[in-house]
């Protein structure tokens, strides 16, 4: 197993564990990856930091809603779902 | 989806549970890509108002989230033209990449271990802060990707219809910006500060 091999799977990771790529080049990396310490240790690496961005909770919630800014909002919906009705007949 | 459906019906409570639902991943879009709290509130309050007023075109209600997306988009760009912004920086796969030391059979990854990662939750709240620094400071391209794909989960075709960019390009710039991350996080468990190395 060459450092080469290594980081030609290493470029396609994401769409491999993404199930985005075609199934044979999937294979490819599946029988490359079993075999190989580096990879299992660098997939191990990009799935777990993959996982911690999925679950990370916003950094910063918007202030409250100012009332003024709400009725805005509820007026403009209201508007919309008359228009729809009305498209609908 | 359920949700957008009882909002096109019109149904009680809707609006408020939509709003409570939207306001804050609008928010973080906009505060992601504007930078700054003012002008994220405000994006985000014209990103919902046109939500609102242009909720007659929706035509298929289970598109709701990529649709709400691409309108925060429109509304982050229009705001951006009046700034001015650091031209974006490519990032290479190169640089990406982990080293690696020795050959043959001792060939080893100089990689921290991540196999005890879930189970210690003060590390993995450490990450968390850490991580939310890395998206911030990614080059917009890659930020504004990572956030549509990972943070909220929407799918590869659905971003690229939000971002306006193909879908080849969304997988370029995910892997991208999901190997900085796990660099700048790898760094930060081998001991490093998070700081670039
Ligand atoms: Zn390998």
């Amino acid at each position: 197993m060459k450092a080469s091999d290594c980081k030609e799977v290493f470029a396609l990771l994401s769409q491999y564990l993404d199930r985005e790529l075609p199934d044979d080049i999937c294979q490819e990396i599946d029988s490359h990856i079993a075999d190989c310490p580096p990879c299992i240790q660098f997939v191990e690496s990009l799935k777990k930091s993959i996982e911690l961005c999925r679950e990370c909770a916003p950094a910063e919630e918007p202030s409250p809603l100012p009332e003024p800014a709400r009725a805005r909002l509820q007026a403009a919906y209201e508007k919309a779902l008359a228009e729809r009705r009305k498209a609908e007949g | 989806m359920a949700l957008a459906r009882s909002l096109l019906a019109g149904e009680p409570g809707a609006f408020d549970r939509f709003v409570e639902t939207y306001r804050p991943k609008i928010f973080q879009y906009t505060y992601l890509m504007c930078g700054h709290r003012e002008d994220a509130e405000e994006v985000a309050q014209e990103t919902l108002l046109r939500v609102f007023e242009k909720l007659d075109q929706l035509r298929e209600p289970e598109r709701m989230k990529a649709w709400v997306f691409r309108i925060a988009r429109n509304a982050c760009f229009m705001k951006r033209r009046k700034s001015t912004f650091a031209p974006t920086h490519e990032l290479s796969l190169d640089e990406l990449m982990p080293t690696f030391r020795g050959d043959g059979e001792e060939r080893k990854l100089e990689i921290a271990d991540w196999s005890s990662l879930p189970d210690d939750q003060a590390i993995r709240s450490q990450l968390q802060r850490l991580l939310r620094k890395t998206i911030q400071e990614l080059p917009d391209i890659y930020r504004a990707v990572i956030l549509l794909r990972d943070m909220e989960e929407l799918s590869t075709q659905e971003t690229a219809e939000v971002l306006d960019i193909t879908e080849d390009t969304v997988k370029t710039r995910l892997h991208r910006a999901r190997l900085a991350v796990r660099k700048k996080l790898d760094h930060y468990l081998r001991g490093g500060n998070g700081e670039p190395q």
